[in-house]
């Protein structure tokens, strides 16, 4: 009876302290900032953290398989750049597209195809070919760092849409969220990613087809960045290729690792996403509407963040497993 | 007769004047110049080369040293304070080094030690676009403060005297001159006008997708606001992403300052999406800079002697005063060089 109250603390494992986190900036914000418990605030908020969370998405499969992707961001913005500046240049609709897409799935092989056949790191395979993508794409393919959407094209009408004033970002999120959590729960290569992830050579050895799924899991992340840059033209009617030299990507790895999802990899999934875009985006906002300056913002962020991982430390020590393996 | 003599004496004054050209031919102007300007280097060190202001720089300077026989470089840092630096760095301790370095800082500190280093090393620095704490050997630019005080005079007129007069801010972030000089000139204005006032001021740290997230935050918590300045028009698309899904263009009049190209700004001006940019008179300002290049190279004075301001003019363009010529096409800027 007495160790009840400390077997509850030991159940809190990350996902659940930053849930609490989340949940307590979320009442505390409600309470303290007029306005912060509104609907249009809500959906604001939600959406604030869409494409966001969609590349998070795209990442958690590739890390829950124990790899990472670090060419999605110059992935998502320089493929839709590239499609913008096709369009401008009058090229039809349908050849940029399938040009584009070509190009997206292209990448996706060849991450997925050095990590998995020619054993390179994912760190390094995909650090390199982000770089790659953003040198030759800014050199050779567009005119400059920001690219317009041209008038009147789907790309800009996409970003209007709104179905019961909530916009199509969010839907889409929501979509692909369900979509993967049924991948990763319900389906045979779904279960595979975690098998995979957890100790690759079992996996092998018990018939897997360990090396296919890792190239998938690459692609699936590129065409999930082609989606998430399109979406970002679509609300701001032009995409700018600087957004691959902000912090963005940081924010992917921390919106899966926060959520709980361990780079080691085999843990995790999308609920883990979900809580760390929630605990972001409600940090944000309620910093925004208190109107807090941005360094004060980063510092904050990360004060918040690191407490979620040094509670999450002494409540849960590192296993045997872990401490031989290591991170990443 | 008399005719004959006219004849004759046109011709002896022909003679006369052609006995004369080798001494007009001594005009000593040409020699100087192209001893003190050819061979030249002259290094442009922007904070990314793929941006308007940029490219535009480039483009005229291009043409200008070229014309004078010099050789003209550029480095792309891709807004990257440590590629820039070692850019800068490089040049320094290059065997060929530049004789003129022309450096866009991205902050007050980051380049300062540096750029006193090729000081030292006998190249002259002109800082451009962003201000430093660094005496260079010219600062071409604008004048921060007084753009700031333009787009909130701008705001001001766009929001009207009836209005909530309730303006709202998209900072750019809080370490770069850019940004706090041109506050501290909207602030200016706003103490001049007490009933204005100033209900929100996020950063967007340069970046459109957190502008526009900030930005429909602000209209939310302050739905009456009627003007919005936002720092940059390489983040505004952001800010004017969110009025335009608030549904409030006609009510919210977007400010913003830029280089003045054509798509990023007139095009906005235009269709709407900003109601006034604050714009460089682009093609002026590298034509201040070619001036001083080419005055410091023939003046002989050591790297660092003088320090002048060379402000470029500065206006609030709004769509009633727009003019064909209001922007410059980097395109057509572009194809100068191209034969």
């Amino acid at each position: 009876m007495d160790i009840g109250p400390l077997s509850n603390l030991k159940n809190l494992n990350q996902e659940r302290i930053v849930l609490i986190v989340a949940v307590l900036i979320f009442v505390t914000a409600s309470v303290a900032l007029p306005g912060f418990l509104s609907a249009p605030n809500l959906i604001a908020i939600v959406r604030s953290i869409s494409v966001l969370g969609i590349l998070a998405l795209g990442m958690s499969v590739v890390i829950i398989g124990r790899g990472i992707d670090l060419s999605m961001v110059a992935i998502m913005a320089m493929s839709v750049a590239w499609y913008l500046q096709l369009l401008g240049n009058g090229v039809p609709d349908q050849t940029a597209m399938l040009l584009v897409l070509a190009g997206v799935l292209a990448i996706g092989l060849l991450n997925g195809f050095l990590v998995a056949y020619a054993d390179v790191p994912a760190i390094f395979v995909t650090l390199a070919s982000g770089s790659f993508v953003f040198g030759y794409v800014r050199s050779q393919l567009i005119s400059s760092d920001a690219v317009p959407v041209p008038e009147g094209h789907w790309v800009a009408l996409l970003g209007g849409l709104r179905f019961a004033s909530i916009p199509v970002e969010v839907y889409l999120f929501a979509l692909l969220s369900g979509a993967m959590f049924l991948f990763l729960r319900y389906t045979k290569w779904g279960r595979y990613v975690y098998y995979a992830g957890d100790n690759p050579i079992a996996a092998r050895n018990i018939g897997i087809p360990v090396r296919p799924m890792l190239v998938l899991r690459y692609v699936l992340a590129a065409l999930i960045s082609f989606v998430a840059g399109l979406l970002t033209a679509a609300s701001l009617h032009s995409i700018n290729t600087r957004v691959v030299n902000s912090n963005l990507l940081y924010d992917i790895v921390l919106v899966a690792v926060i959520g709980g999802i361990g780079l080691s990899g085999g843990k995790g999934g999308v609920r883990n996403v979900l809580v760390g875009a929630a605990l972001i985006g409600i940090m944000l906002n309620a910093m925004t509407i208190i109107d807090i300056p941005l360094l004060y913002q980063n510092l904050i962020k990360s004060t918040i963040l690191l407490f979620a991982i040094i509670v999450d430390g002494v409540l849960n020590p590192r296993d045997e497993q872990t401490a031989q393996q290591g991170d990443i | 007769m008399k005719m004959i003599r006219t004849f004759l004496t046109a011709a002896a004054m022909t003679a006369a004047t052609l006995a004369a050209v080798p001494a007009a031919a001594q005009d000593p102007g040409p020699m100087t110049y192209s001893e003190a300007l050819s061979g030249k280097r002259v290094l442009l060190v922007p904070m990314a080369m793929g941006f308007d202001l940029a490219q535009g720089w480039a483009a005229i300077l291009e043409h200008e040293v070229s014309a004078f026989g010099g050789i003209f470089e550029t480095r792309d840092p891709n807004w990257s304070v440590e590629a820039g630096a070692q850019a800068i760095t490089e040049a320094i301790s290059s065997e060929q080094k530049p004789d003129v370095l022309i450096v866009m800082s991205p902050d007050m500190n980051s380049y300062s030690k540096l750029m006193k280093r090729a000081q030292k090393a006998g190249i002259y620095v002109l800082l451009i676009d962003n201000p430093a704490n660094f005496k260079p050997d010219a600062y071409i630019g604008s004048d921060w403060t007084q753009l700031g005080r333009l787009e909130a005079e701008a705001a001001i007129k766009g929001c009207g005297e009836d209005s909530s007069k309730q303006i709202g801010l998209v900072q750019g972030d809080q370490v770069n001159a850019t940004s706090l000089f041109q506050y501290a000139g909207i602030m200016d204005v706003m103490a001049k006008n007490p009933g204005f006032e100033i209900v929100a001021k996020p950063d967007s740290n340069w970046d459109a997708t957190t502008s526009r997230n900030v930005t429909t935050t602000m209209l939310q918590q302050h739905p009456d606001i009627c003007a919005i300045i936002d720092f940059w028009d390489g983040d505004a698309t952001g800010a004017a992403a969110a009025i335009r899904d608030a549904g409030m263009q006609d009510q919210v009049f977007l400010v913003t300052t830029g280089g003045g190209e054509k798509a990023a700004d007139c095009d906005m001006i235009e269709n709407g999406t900003y109601g006034a940019v604050v714009m460089t008179e682009l093609a002026q300002e590298s034509y201040n800079m070619v001036t001083i290049i080419k005055y410091l190279l023939q003046s002989g004075q050591e790297p660092g002697t003088s320090s002048p301001y060379i402000y470029t003019l500065l206006k609030a363009t709004t769509k009633a005063d727009l003019k064909p010529d209001s922007c410059w096409d980097l395109k057509a800027l572009q194809a100068m060089n191209a034969d």
